[in-house]
């Protein structure tokens, strides 16, 4: 029996192609997904992978919560700790480790690393054992500046040689002492690192005498946890955390599994919709190959074989197409998942570079989605099979499909439609993340829903069609006739594409109005020419404000600086302005009372101002991070956007509390409006910094297109595979319903149809099936969009759906491209066909 | 130019197979289908083809009809000459000019009686001639199923359609594949009935192959085909008649079912 279906397998190598075909394609996407993420992670893990050999305990401050009118402050770990650290019995050294942002300008004054791998440190002592030197020795003081080896391969530096470097905003000249290996994962991954002397980095990052965490070395013969309860015992409780090296390496890449999760169950669901489709084709192409074969078959009946043995040829079969399939696919899968890495890699340096990782997991994963799933696909076709009479044998009667009724398909189909429509319709009136998972939810089962439905739906949305099709006379009608004739066949075929096109359409049609609102924000309330801010998002030195100010043509400047407080015993963060020239650079809508800002009057957001039953008007007491006290007067409240809200105060009034200012963003407004030459002189007074973005309005929409568009070629990337399948599904469907009216195609040759009318038939059954899909995922994905955006909408003011029609018409275009391929080699066979044949055979 | 007639029984042809040859394969697999066989259809003549299993009188039907292509000679039907014509231009002379009726019905499941009839005509883009229309199913006793479905209908009244189907369109020549050969004996005689009938009463020309001397009984004229040659022929056939001559013919044996054969497995 073995052979027999072997032989079988063999003998019929286009079949075998496209069933391969299907199988691979839903194996590659699974497994590229895998081995994409699995890559990624294992990037992100090496990257913020910190060598634990030089730390067998690390001290970290705890943050302490804010109580009364106390604000949340972090501990200091000082020298003093420090001090403790290394006298506990079990210490054999200690490094005050601190951290920072440094931005390092190649010789054209470039950024190197892209900004969020710019990394700043300090070098403990004249020999750190974390970072051993190459060449050079080590730095001193502000003139003086480590660099590590891989920037310095990449910029072409030297020892000696003077380098520009941004740490908030203000350029410095150091001369580079020394050049360092490292195996921090972040250099390994593309970024860069500089090291200061312990003092000079911990002035430069803002935290003068204080380290960010100690790393402890145990005495040889003392044991991680031995020495974390010496340190716990010898240092302040509730102040400080003493963790084992060990426990740091696990919790890291928990975390680091944790922020991958999302983006892998993302990628995973797009397989598993790529799969589930799959599935459809390959149960198609079975159902196909066993109705094509029924003489073969009870012909084995008749000769003896049993029941049984039928459906184990079938699903013999279906093994081994499976296995071949899965062995192709997971290698197509391991070229996906490289391909979107090294895409994603040049969209930015989102994405850490790293080696592919293909796990035993990803392997078994391929291996069981292949031959599973196409196993179970098979399996009721090969029941079918086994059912087949051993008459079939002798009589010339095909056996016809027997055509069950859908009424429960129905009813179980708009019981499920009805009730995940209502889901998501309760939804969109709850507010955002409450109404996420009842939304999620309803999608689901709308859309299994409509799935159900698509048989029933086919007949009158086809007949919608019949009035274009009369047009080409009766390959038309004969093509809307053959296109219901099968509603099962018809609507698993149309599934593929609705799916693909409801997620298309849906996440098209809320990054655009997404798009849109925020750049209305951006363009509304914003009257600044210029934003200017740190690439990574790092704060600025106030410095850079003073610098801008003093520009020729610059009319208004004001920065926006973050401090925290405490506010009738609750966290409030304060924004400091410059009150004379925020209402020039600004235009909030007021609600009550007026926009001013200056002295102790301060302006508050409408959201601020209801939780604390605020008016204009209204007086309150602040305290200061310094712990000190003022009283403060709302003099209006103003409708928050994404950019600005909270309490806006004056920044001199704000000032002396502040030990350290820094900005998160500087707006500028300019006598002549944004222009190249006012932008040459702005640039110049920031330092001609590369690690500074200094964006006119222009500019920050673009931002925002950017990476919305990014995100939708991403998720279009990934369903382009949905649509593939699609394709090979109608091309599937198609192919089987030649080979079933070969009798049919053959009289109507007979009787005067032509060859081209017989293709014409077949083509535009197929772009009936085409856009039947493509119409079914576009209103779908419509509604998705409209439910999923004001969901979203409650969070961002001027969200307002905007339907893309442009892109609608390009999916539903697609939709007819994918029918019209499809039916290529379906129509020239069925043009092909041997007349004589099909008439007389029998 | 064939002239119109006015008489029952003319000479004018509406077919005419001369030195008809169809050769499969080469060299010692050669099978000889058709020996430069020389036929004539008249108009207004209902023929019948005989002859034993593989002896070509299927064959001869198919390409006299357009449906295959033939090694050498020539066929004309009317005033065209078969050889000649591209598949495109012999696909129209089918729809125009030719009518068929299939052993196995042969209708489209999706339409209803009456457009599986008007078929031919809405291929070609014509109106049917209503009038004749009529009378064509009044013949074929039609008139309270032309809705149904080809499921709906039993197998004499799918073949009555496929009657009315090729009479419809007024084609110049009917040809029948053994369009009695899935029907029992009350509807076969039936549609013989109604092909005589289109015969004698609307002067329609008729050819067709059959394996049955009884079905061949209703033809005005009996051709018998053997080895791809014709070696006999009978006007005004009685059933007992063309068994006589069928038993006399190489390898004849009446009930041998035609065209077997050439059927596809599957």
């Amino acid at each position: 029996m073995f052979r027999t279906a072997l032989r079988t397998v063999l003998a019929h190598k286009a079949r075998l192609l496209m069933t391969v075909l299907a199988v691979m394609l839903g194996v590659a996407f699974v497994s590229g997904t895998l081995v994409f993420t699995n890559t990624v992670s294992g990037a992100l893990e090496n990257s913020s992978a910190r060598g634990f050999d030089h730390v067998d305990v690390a001290v970290q401050p705890v943050y302490q919560e804010g109580k009364g009118d106390r604000v949340g402050t972090l501990p200091k770990l000082t020298d003093a700790t420090l001090d403790t650290a290394l006298h506990v019995p079990g210490a054999a050294s200690a490094i005050g480790v601190v951290e920072g942002f440094t931005a390092i300008a190649d010789k054209h004054g470039e950024l190197i690393g892209g900004g969020f791998r710019s990394k700043g440190g300090n070098y403990w002592g004249d020999d750190d054992p974390r970072y051993p030197l190459v060449a050079g020795t080590a730095p001193h003081g502000k003139g003086q500046v480590l660099i590590d080896s891989k920037t310095a391969q990449r910029a072409g530096y030297r020892v000696g040689d003077t380098v520009r470097i941004s740490v908030d905003g203000p350029v410095l000249t150091p001369t580079i002492s020394g050049i360092f290996t490292t195996d921090d994962g972040n250099v390994t991954a593309g970024g860069s690192l500089a090291l200061f002397d312990t003092a000079t980095a911990q002035q430069l990052f803002g935290k003068p005498g204080s380290y960010d965490e100690i790393d402890v070395k145990a005495k040889p013969g003392t044991g991680q946890s031995v020495l974390k309860q010496q340190l716990d015992t010898a240092l302040p409780k509730g102040l400080t955390q003493a963790t084992t090296a060990d426990q740091l390496a696990s919790d890291q890449a928990r975390a680091i599994a944790d922020s991958m999760s999302s983006l892998k169950n993302g990628l995973l669901v797009f397989a598993g919709i790529a799969l589930f489709v799959g599935t459809f084709i390959i149960a198609n192409t079975f159902t196909m190959l066993v109705a094509q074969r029924t003489k073969e078959l009870a012909l084995l009946r008749a000769i003896g074989a049993s029941r049984r043995q039928v459906t184990r040829s079938v699903l013999i079969e279906a093994f081994v197409v499976g296995a071949v399939a899965a062995v192709v696919g997971l290698v197509a899968g391991i070229g996906i998942g490289a391909g979107m890495h090294s895409l994603l890699g040049s969209f930015g340096s989102t994405v850490p570079d790293g080696p592919l990782v293909v796990t035993p997991g990803t392997v078994v994963a391929a291996f069981a989605v292949g031959i599973l799933v196409t196993m179970l696909a098979a399996w009721l076709p090969a029941r079918r099979a086994a059912k087949i009479p051993p008459v079939a044998a002798m009589s010339s009667v095909h056996a016809t499909a027997t055509t069950k009724s859908l009424v429960l398909r129905n009813t179980l189909g708009a019981l499920l439609a009805a009730a995940g429509a209502g889901l998501v319709l309760v939804a969109t009136t709850m507010s955002g993340d409450s109404g996420q998972a009842p939304m999620g939810l309803g999608a689901v089962l709308l859309i299994t829903g409509v799935f159900v439905l698509t048989p029933l739906l086919s007949r009158p949305v086809i007949a919608a069609a019949a009035p274009v099709l009369r047009a080409f006379g009766v390959a038309g009608k004969l093509a809307r006739l053959n296109a219901v004739r099968n509603p099962r066949r018809t609507a698993a075929t149309a599934s593929a594409l609705m799916i693909g096109l409801t997620l298309i359409t849906g996440m098209t049609v809320v990054a655009n109005s997404m798009q849109l609102a925020v750049e209305k924000l951006a363009a509304s309330a914003i009257r600044a020419d210029y934003v200017v801010s740190m690439a990574n998002g790092n704060d600025l030195s106030p410095d850079v404000e003073r610098k801008l100010k003093a520009t020729e043509g610059v009319t208004a400047v004001s920065p926006m600086r973050n401090a925290i407080s405490r506010i009738d015993g609750a966290t409030e963060f304060l924004t400091g302005v410059d009150g004379a020239a925020f209402g020039e650079l600004t235009d909030l809508p007021v609600a009550d009372g007026t926009f001013t800002v200056g002295g102790t009057t301060v302006v508050v957001d409408g959201d601020t101002a209801e939780d604390h039953h605020w008016t204009a008007g209204s007086r309150f007491t602040v305290s200061y991070e310094d712990g000190r006290k003022q009283e403060l007067t709302v003099a209006g409240v103003y409708r928050a956007n994404e950019m600005i809200r909270g309490i806006l105060m004056d920044k001199d009034t704000l000032a002396p509390h502040q030990t350290d200012p820094a900005d998160m963003q500087i707006m500028v407004k300019t006598a002549d409006g944004p222009g190249d030459a006012v932008k040459a002189r702005l640039v110049k007074a920031a330092g001609s910094n590369p690690a500074i973005l200094i964006q006119d309005r222009q500019d920050i929409s673009d931002g925002i297109a950017r990476s919305v568009t990014l995100v939708l070629n991403m998720l279009y990337g990934l369903l382009a595979m949905a649509v593939i399948v699609a394709v090979l599904g109608v091309v599937n469907t198609l192919a089987m319903s030649v080979v079933e009216r070969a009798r049919e195609i053959g009289m109507l040759r007979a009787i005067g149809v032509d060859r081209a009318g017989v293709k014409r038939m077949v083509r535009l059954e197929s772009l009936v099936i085409s856009l039947f899909g493509g119409v079914l995922g576009i209103v779908l994905g419509v509604f998705f969009g409209w439910a999923a955006g004001s969901l979203a909408g409650d969070r961002l003011e001027t969200y307002e759906l905007v339907l893309p029609w442009g892109r609608m018409a390009v999916f539903l275009l697609l939709a007819g491209v994918v029918g019209v391929l499809a039916a290529l080699w379906p129509a020239r066979r069925a043009a092909r066909l041997n007349m004589l044949r099909a008439i007389t055979s029998e | 130019m064939t002239t119109s007639s006015f008489a029952g029984r003319t000479t004018a042809v509406a077919a005419r197979a001369t030195e008809l040859s169809k050769i499969y394969g080469q060299g010692e697999t050669q099978v000889i289908a058709l020996d430069r066989v020389s036929v004539d259809f008249a108009q207004g003549q209902f023929t019948a083809i005989m002859g034993p299993s593989g002896s070509g009188k299927s064959t001869l039907m198919h390409c006299v009809a357009g449906l295959d292509t033939f090694s050498s000679g020539s066929v004309r039907i009317g005033d065209t000459e078969l050889g000649s014509l591209k598949d495109k231009q012999l696909t129209r002379l089918r729809r125009d000019k030719i009518g068929f009726i299939f052993q196995a019905f042969n209708l489209l499941p999706t339409l209803t009686a009456l457009e599986n009839i008007t078929l031919p005509m809405d291929i070609a883009g014509r109106k049917p001639d209503r009038q004749w229309l009529d009378s064509v199913i009044e013949m074929v006793g039609l008139s309270g199923r032309l809705g149904h479905r080809p499921s709906q209908l039993s197998g004499g009244q799918q073949q009555r359609v496929a009657v009315a189907r090729a009479l419809a369109s007024r084609p110049e020549i009917v040809f029948g594949d053994e369009p009695t050969g899935n029907l029992d004996s009350r509807s076969g005689a039936e549609v013989l009935g109604f092909l005589r009938n289109s015969v004698r009463e609307l002067g329609q020309t008729v050819v067709m192959v059959t394996h049955d001397p009884v079905a061949a009984a209703y033809a005005d004229r009996v051709v018998f085909l053997a080895d791809g040659r014709i070696v006999d022929e009978v006007y005004g056939p009685t059933p007992d008649a063309v068994l006589d001559r069928m038993r006399s013919l190489p390898g004849g044996s009446p009930r041998t079912p035609a065209a077997g054969a050439e059927g596809r497995v599957g």
